[in-house]
């Protein structure tokens, strides 16, 4: 078995010639078969390599929509259209990055709850968890511009709450707002804006972030199930006593999971593209209308969580507060959570409760934000809101002295 | 290396590992051949451009004797000249002159693979493609023009690198181009009526 | 754990899956007459790979509907060639004198006119089906009723005050419809509680010869709404199934290597 201070092959011909010019051995060996991953991955383990996948197929199909979009407001909902039905499997591309977007925020989604399972935001990899949340903050910029791209009625009014938001900031709003959009309502100069950010800056930056995140995790290696850092319990050979080598053991089982995710991303994309509008939404098959609203604004599924928080609260500018804090919350988990354990298996149930209702809280101000603000959906929003903050809130509180169970030496697995 | 998960090369069953490589990267690639497809295919030419590629009809009446008319088909310039009896006869008499008078080496259609390179005498119908680098010739109809010179019988000069050839667009001997001007595929459905992009023999080219 | 892990993967997509099919399919039930007409559950309930059904829709749409809506996005030949309707039968009757096959489908209705008429545009159908639903179209079209407050002199179930004449009643005939007493108390946006329907004059067409003739008409916009869709669908189940063939190499393989681990 590799190691990282094993001796790289000998190599003779092209691939000598090719590795005295270029680490590819070296790489092979400290990134893949000498990297070693602690072997308890389970279930969740899976959606760290996915959100890479949906992020390279975003990419591809992104490249080859930009070459038939046309962007401009007589011409973007057409062009669209044109991709759905005059370019060769345009109607591919499309469904592709359309579904694409969602999966990419459902796997990122439970890829995030997993450091909260785990711990895997705590010491030494709170940098980790930080490049992530700009991921994810990144992301969510990205895709809302993506959402406007297509110019249809969803998309424009879309643009309007959203941007409109800034404009709860105490005197610089009303300008800023005018200054985002680059005329005095949503227009060809905001879509073109949207257009060139979505397309090239927010991508660049994106990719770095993702370089980083990834760097940042090779720095210490990956958390675990249990929460313990295998580095810590070395063999007589220098390797982690529950350490695998990544390759071939998590490449083959990535692959599994990579599997399972096709067939699923398979099945939207060819059964059900509009995922009952939750993916496409009716109204955004109408072009962009500035005289007539549609009868519910919901924004698409991945940001309703937040919107619904938005919403529930009565005061407008409170409530862009309050929702711009939703997300800067879980920027700061690591300095919040107080226990010395990482892994909830190890926590008291009063940690396991807290988290459950987060996560509760979580789904249920995502349906709620696709529901109309009227009546019980409010109240419930409300007291989901109150939730979801006193998860982040309380939490120094509730994890300070925490009484833990003991943390065993050595991973669990089942033939350990 | 007992405290460790690793194989012994003993127990592992290297003929199931190595098939099952095989199946899943044979797979894994013939899917990843199948993917490719869209978005190959996507850079074919759209509805929309094939639809502005359909074939063009023309209203020969409308061009006078002597007349040369010039539309699109397919993103070129097609070029349709009305000949006159006198023009249909400059044709005959400098064959030593051209490098393929017989358009032998040259691409039209079989039915226009005459020694008027036409379905009709009367109408020449050409691709105003220079078949060197891809400039527009320019008609140069009348005889012995002086640029051209005094045996000048009438025809197309490039402006580009100075190709020039006859009332049949066949390409005259110090030429940079080696080839007779392209024809294109038309049809004559009625008298007055011209259609390029459809084969007078068998419909739509 | 491994074991557990895989199941709760499957659970998960399975209901994924589940939930999306179910909320995009449309239930095709017939509708209750019990308690009033209940317009509002009315289901298209057409069928987008018949070939008979959108000839018979396509049809219908060129002689009824596209005098004055276009279908901008959508050329003749395109809807030709999907619904193997033959060059002679779209010469003869589909497709306008004037057009060439490869044209969009548009209305030549003067704008100024409709303007004068019905004080706006009527609407392009392209993808009234998509951003709408089958449903609603459906409900469209089999809802209007004699209203003399209106300029038309009728009124529409699904869309309160339309602009549009009810230019079916040759076919279906002309109906008043005799509204609940509670109609205004459980009024929200899903509209009025209809007792029946009274037939004031009858049209050519049998209810259930009308019946069809509408269904046809939004299945024919259904597929406009997506011309793509029967190929998305017969690509998607090879698509799948070879999917599935991977998962299950990688998934064989990844047994086997994962025997060393213990």
């Amino acid at each position: 078995m590799a190691g990282s201070n094993d001796a790289l092959p000998v190599r003779t011909g092209f691939l000598g010639w090719l590795n005295k010019r270029l680490p590819v051995d070296q790489f092979m060996r400290d990134q893949l078969t000498g990297y070693f991953a602690p072997k308890n991955f389970n279930f969740w383990y899976y959606f760290g390599v996915l959100s890479l996948v949906a992020l390279v197929l975003q990419l591809v199909t992104g490249i080859f929509l930009t070459m038939h979009y046309k962007v401009g407001e007589t011409t973007a909902f057409d062009s669209v259209e044109y991709i759905m039905r005059e370019v060769p499997y345009g109607w591919l591309l499309r469904y592709m990055h359309s579904t694409g977007a969602s999966f990419f925020f459902i796997v990122v989604y439970l890829h995030m709850f997993r450091a909260f399972l785990y711990g895997s935001y705590k010491a030494p990899r709170e940098l980790l968890w930080l490049f992530g949340m700009f991921v994810y903050l990144a992301l969510m910029a990205e895709a809302f511009m993506g959402y406007v791209l297509p110019w249809g009625n969803m998309s424009f009014w879309g643009a309007q709450v959203i941007v409109n938001l800034f404009g709860t900031i105490p005197v610089i709003g009303p300008g800023l707002v005018e200054w985002i959009r680059g005329d005095y309502g949503i227009a060809d100069a905001t879509l073109n804006r949207f257009f060139s950010l979505h397309v090239s800056a927010v991508p660049l930056v994106l990719l770095l972030l993702v370089a980083l995140h990834l760097v940042a995790l090779r720095q210490n290696g990956s958390n675990n199930p249990d929460g313990i850092e295998i580095k810590e319990k070395k063999g007589s050979d220098g390797k982690p006593l529950d350490g695998i080598p990544f390759h071939p053991y998590y490449t083959v089982k990535d692959l599994v999971g990579i599997g399972v995710f096709l067939v699923a991303f398979a099945v939207v994309v060819f059964f059900v593209p509009t995922f009952g509008g939750l993916f496409l939404e009716g109204p955004n098959f109408e072009p962009a209308n500035a005289l007539s609203t549609p009868e519910h604004i919901a924004p698409v599924q991945y940001f309703t969580p937040f919107y619904a928080i938005l919403r529930a609260v009565p005061d407008q500018q409170i409530g862009a507060l309050l929702m711009a804090l939703s997300i800067i919350c879980f920027i700061v988990v690591p300095w919040l959570d107080r226990s010395p354990v990482k892994s909830t298996r190890y926590r008291p149930l009063r940690w396991k409760l807290a988290l459950a209702v987060f996560a509760v809280s979580f789904v249920a101000l995502g349906y709620l934000g696709l529901k109309p603000a009227d009546g019980l959906y409010v109240l419930l929003a409300r007291i989901f809101t109150a939730l979801y903050f006193a998860f982040f809130v309380l939490m120094p509180l509730y994890t300070r002295g925490e009484s833990t169970s003991r943390v065993p030496e050595r991973l669990t697995f089942p033939n350990h | 290396m007992s405290d460790h998960s690793a194989p012994s090369v003993a127990e592992v069953d290297q003929d199931r590992r190595g098939f099952l490589i095989f199946a899943t990267v044979a797979t894994g690639a013939v899917g990843a051949a199948f993917a490719a497809v869209p978005f190959i295919a996507s850079w074919s030419p759209s509805e929309r451009a094939r639809a502005a590629g359909a074939p063009v009809e023309v209203d020969v009446s409308k061009i006078e004797p002597g007349q040369m008319v010039t539309v699109t088909y397919r993103k070129k310039a097609m070029y349709i000249v009305h000949r006159t009896p006198e023009m249909i006869g400059s044709l005959a008499g400098h064959d030593g002159r051209l490098k393929d008078a017989a358009s032998k080496d040259s691409e039209q259609p079989a039915y226009a693979a005459n020694a008027t390179r036409a379905v009709r005498p009367d109408f020449l119908v050409l691709e105003g493609t220079c078949t060197h680098l891809g400039c527009l010739p320019k008609p140069r109809f009348e005889k012995a023009m002086p640029e051209l010179g005094a045996d000048w019988p009438g025809g197309f000069f490039c402006p580009c690198h100075g190709s020039r050839f006859d009332l049949a667009g066949r390409v005259f001997e110090g030429s940079p181009a080696s080839k007779n001007l392209r024809i294109p595929a038309y049809s004559f459905p009625n008298e007055s009526t011209l259609v390029i992009g459809v084969d007078a023999s068998t419909g739509v080219a | 754990m491994q074991g557990r892990s895989m199941r709760g993967l499957m659970v998960l997509l399975a209901a994924f899956a589940v939930t999306g099919s179910v909320a995009a399919s449309e239930a095709a039930g017939e509708h209750g007459e019990a308690a009033g007409v209940n317009w509002q559950e009315w289901t298209a309930g057409n069928e987008v790979t018949s070939t008979e059904s959108l000839q018979r829709g396509a049809a219908n749409f060129v002689n009824y509907c596209l005098a004055c809506h276009s279908l901008k996005y959508m050329r003749y030949q395109r809807m030709a060639d999907d619904l193997n309707i033959s060059a002679e039968q779209l010469r003869g009757s589909l497709i306008p004198t004037d057009a060439k096959s490869s044209d969009y489908m548009l209305s030549s209705f003067p704008k100024a006119d409709a303007e004068i008429w019905f004080g706006k545009q009527p609407p392009d159908l392209s993808l009234v089906a998509r951003a709408r639903g089958t449903d609603w179209v459906y409900r469209f079209l089999k809802g209007f009723y004699v209203d003399a407050s209106r300029p038309t002199g009728t009124n529409n179930l699904a869309l309160d005050g339309a602009a549009m004449p009810a230019v079916l009643s040759d076919l279906e005939g002309v109906k008043t419809a005799v509204f609940a007493e509670h109609a205004a108390a459980g009024g929200t946006h899903a509209g009025k509680a209809v007792e029946r329907f009274e037939m004031v004059a009858h049209g050519r067409l049998k209810p259930e010869e009308f019946d069809g003739f509408v269904r046809d008409t939004v299945n024919f916009l259904d597929y406009v709404g997506e011309p793509a869709q029967v190929q998305r669908r017969s690509i998607g189940l090879w698509a799948v199934l070879f999917l599935l063939v991977f998962t299950a190499f990688a998934w064989m393989l990844k047994k086997e290597y994962w025997k060393d681990v213990r």
